[in-house]
């Protein structure tokens, strides 16, 4: 169910003309949107159109070059301290250390994030994952890894998910396993990157798209056709 | 940014200072009495190492500027400063081994330890270029710089430390003046010609800041009048080339 | 901090043990060096200035090899991501990564000194065994200190294990200075000689203005 703020609470994240650039090419340019506590916005946009980056910024990973960025109402990147801990990055790389198993990865970033160690064995079960969860990582199919690097998204209770195709290579036993841990009814605040339009469509309150860096859509999702969505493509 | 001014004065001045040296050196300050003319290398060695050094640490203060204020243009004034030290102590190794060659026979001597002190620092700043070069993305390039500016900033005076404890105080002072103390006309040289040096220094300082900001601004001009794809794309440097 | 340093030194700890990337290379590398000494040299048998110059030299240049691999996984593998997400004190990776390379070297000392002792060193020769202790310690916290700054403004290059050591190296010249003039006279020939304890003050300078140094420093290869 979907968890509907109170207006008065600052937005999960806030951006205002953010602009970011790798030496001379500029990778985003003048994003701004508001994304209320709770709710879901799915961002499209071509490969290179800026989504990593934009991600990455939210994650606190990079600083930005213009503009105004806030997530979890703190300023970044002055304030960056104060979201720590409290935002889950699902990356392409999974971020785990391949020769440790799943369970001393988990334990690792328990520690790291001073949750209680007991977790990992709940969140391992929980995705299917309790007969590998000693076997490292590099033994795992990628559909496994995917598995263990969600676990490790989630472990910490984050008040904002940033996912970057969660359900790549998931076959749809996993989907199902990890729907509730990073799916709708989760509770967080999250930012959906998804190549798959309408699942993206169904699963977001809001739709951002970019298209070569710049902002080329923001809407609620209900005002979205898919065909807008597959225009950001062309 | 204007790194321009006030070059035609510092110019004129160098260029003052230094033919007065010269002058100096071959017409009034007198010959050694165990080396002959040929200790009179000791008044371009000497100033040189000394301006290079200086240049050295100058380097990495501006490093620390750049990483407190993230102004790159302060890593640029300190990639300019390393760079051109580092020329100096090319010079300084070449001209200490010409002086040792004609004073004691071989082209190098390790009982030196201002020499051998600079060869280390030497062989630490080469690698300053090439550790820009690897890096890609200009922002962490200049960060990256600028730490290792700092570092080796700290050590050069660590390592003239070290190595001068190590050389072992049975062996003289092979590229030393007479005795300790200077007579007054060579001290008058000497500090004319040191004060030449590093007016030299800070003068090439300045064209080159001058010239790459002006580089920098223009490629920033033209982008923005003609449009990013008119442009070739920038190559990877070792110089910061944004600003 | 404590507890967050704990955490990545352990980490680190578990995954030398199960991988051996580190520690046996610069353990093979420092015997391997010792027997190319021996045939370089000429010599079966060194003391003095000769003996305490093979040691340190090799024993640099084994600590460039854990040098060049400390932050591999964390570069290859999405460890800084997942650390600088972590709300902790990032100087923590510093002085975590120090402590793992210093651990290193001391394992590896405690087997290749031994080592060193049995292939080259003459034997009569003096081994005063708390002053060495004194020496390898200090020099090793300069080391690990220096090892681990470099390893990290290297590791995000391009030819990493080429700059490395040519940062490395220069930079530890005060330490090879310092440690061979110390251990010298530890390995006279005729017994240990009257030990310079100078050169301890130089080694705790190093480590101290390094130490500090690097500290400062540090967060800032971190950031993007």
């Amino acid at each position: 169910m979907a968890i509907t703020a109170p207006a008065t609470s600052a937005p999960a994240v806030a951006l205002e003309g953010v602009g970011r650039a790798y030496g001379e090419r500029v990778a985003l340019r003048a994003v701004s949107f508001a994304l209320p506590p709770g709710a879901t916005v799915a961002v499209f946009g071509a490969n290179g159109a800026g989504k990593t980056t934009l991600l990455r910024i939210l994650a606190g990973l990079l600083r930005p070059h213009a503009g105004r960025a806030a997530v979890l109402g703190a300023e970044l990147p002055r304030e960056a301290w104060r979201a720590r801990g409290r935002v889950g990055l699902l990356a392409h790389e999974p971020l785990l250390y391949r020769d440790l198993t799943v369970r001393e990865n988990l334990r690792f970033h328990a520690r790291l994030h001073g949750v209680d160690p007991a977790r990992v064995q709940a969140l391992c079960d929980q995705v299917g994952l309790h007969a590998r969860a000693d076997d490292p990582v590099r033994t795992l199919s990628r559909g496994m890894t995917q598995r263990a690097a969600i676990c490790r998204a989630v472990l910490h209770e984050p008040e904002l998910l940033l996912l970057d195709e969660p359900l790549a290579n998931l076959d749809p036993g996993g989907a199902l396993a990890v729907a509730p841990l990073i799916g709708r009814e989760a509770g967080p605040a999250r930012v959906l990157i998804s190549h798959d339009a309408e699942q993206g469509l169904a699963e977001a309150d809001w739709v951002l798209g970019l298209r070569g860096g710049r902002q080329a859509l923001w809407a609620p999702a209900a005002q979205v056709e898919l065909a807008d969505v597959r225009g950001l493509y062309a | 940014m204007t790194f321009g001014r006030g070059l035609r004065a510092l110019s004129i001045a160098s260029v003052v200072l230094i033919c007065g040296a010269f002058a100096l050196v071959f017409f009034w300050a007198p010959n050694d009495a165990d080396q002959g003319f040929v200790q009179k290398i000791f008044y371009v060695h000497v100033p040189m190492g000394i301006v290079a050094l200086c240049g050295f640490v100058a380097g990495g203060i501006y490093g620390i500027r750049h990483l407190r204020t993230g102004d790159r243009a302060h890593d640029l004034r300190s990639y300019v400063a390393i760079h051109i030290s580092l020329v100096l102590a090319v010079g300084v190794l070449l001209t200490g081994s010409i002086w040792a060659r004609a004073a004691w026979g071989q082209w190098w001597v390790w009982d030196e330890p201002t020499l051998v002190s600079f060869l280390i620092v030497f062989l630490l700043y080469a690698c300053y270029q090439p550790l820009r070069f690897s890096i890609e993305d200009p922002e962490r390039q200049a960060r990256y710089a600028s730490v290792f500016a700092i570092v080796a900033g700290a050590f050069v005076p660590l390592n003239f430390m070290a190595v001068r404890m190590a050389d072992s105080l049975v062996h003289p002072r092979v590229l030393g003046t007479t005795g300790g103390a200077m007579p007054g006309d060579m001290r008058l040289t000497f500090l004319v010609a040191l004060a030449g040096m590093a007016c030299l220094f800070v003068t090439l300082w300045k064209y080159e800041l001058a010239s790459k900001s002006a580089s920098i601004q223009l490629r920033s001009l033209k982008r923005r009048l003609a449009g990013e794809d008119d442009l070739a794309p920038l190559q990877r440097s070792t110089a910061p080339q944004q600003l | 901090m404590r507890g967050t340093v704990a955490a990545l030194v352990r980490k680190d700890l578990r995954l030398e043990l199960r991988a051996f990337e580190s520690v046996p290379a610069m353990l093979m590398f420092s015997v391997s060096t010792f027997v190319l000494f021996r045939f370089g040299l000429d010599r079966s048998s060194l003391e003095g200035d000769l003996a305490a110059g093979v040691l340190w030299v090799t024993l640099l240049l084994a600590a460039v090899l854990g040098m060049n691999r400390l932050f591999v996984a964390e570069r290859e593998q999405g460890g800084f991501d997942g650390f600088l997400m972590a709300p902790v004190d990032r100087t923590a990776l510093f002085v975590s990564k120090a402590l793992v390379l210093l651990g290193f070297l001391l394992v590896v000392e405690l087997a290749a000194v031994p080592a060193f002792v049995l292939l080259l060193l003459q034997p009569g020769a003096g081994q005063a065994l708390p002053e060495l202790l004194a020496v390898l310690a200090l020099a090793d916290v300069g080391i690990a200190v220096v090892g681990t700054l470099i390893g990290a403004l290297g590791v995000q290059t391009r030819a990493r294990d080429l700059i490395i050591p040519l940062m490395a190296l220069p930079l530890l010249v005060p330490v090879a200075i310092a440690a061979a003039e110390a251990t010298a006279p530890l390995f006279a020939a005729g017994g240990a000689e009257a030990f310079p304890a100078r050169w301890l003050v130089v080694l705790a300078l190093y480590d101290g203005v390094f130490g500090l140094l690097a500290y400062a420093v540090f967060d800032f290869l971190l950031e993007e």
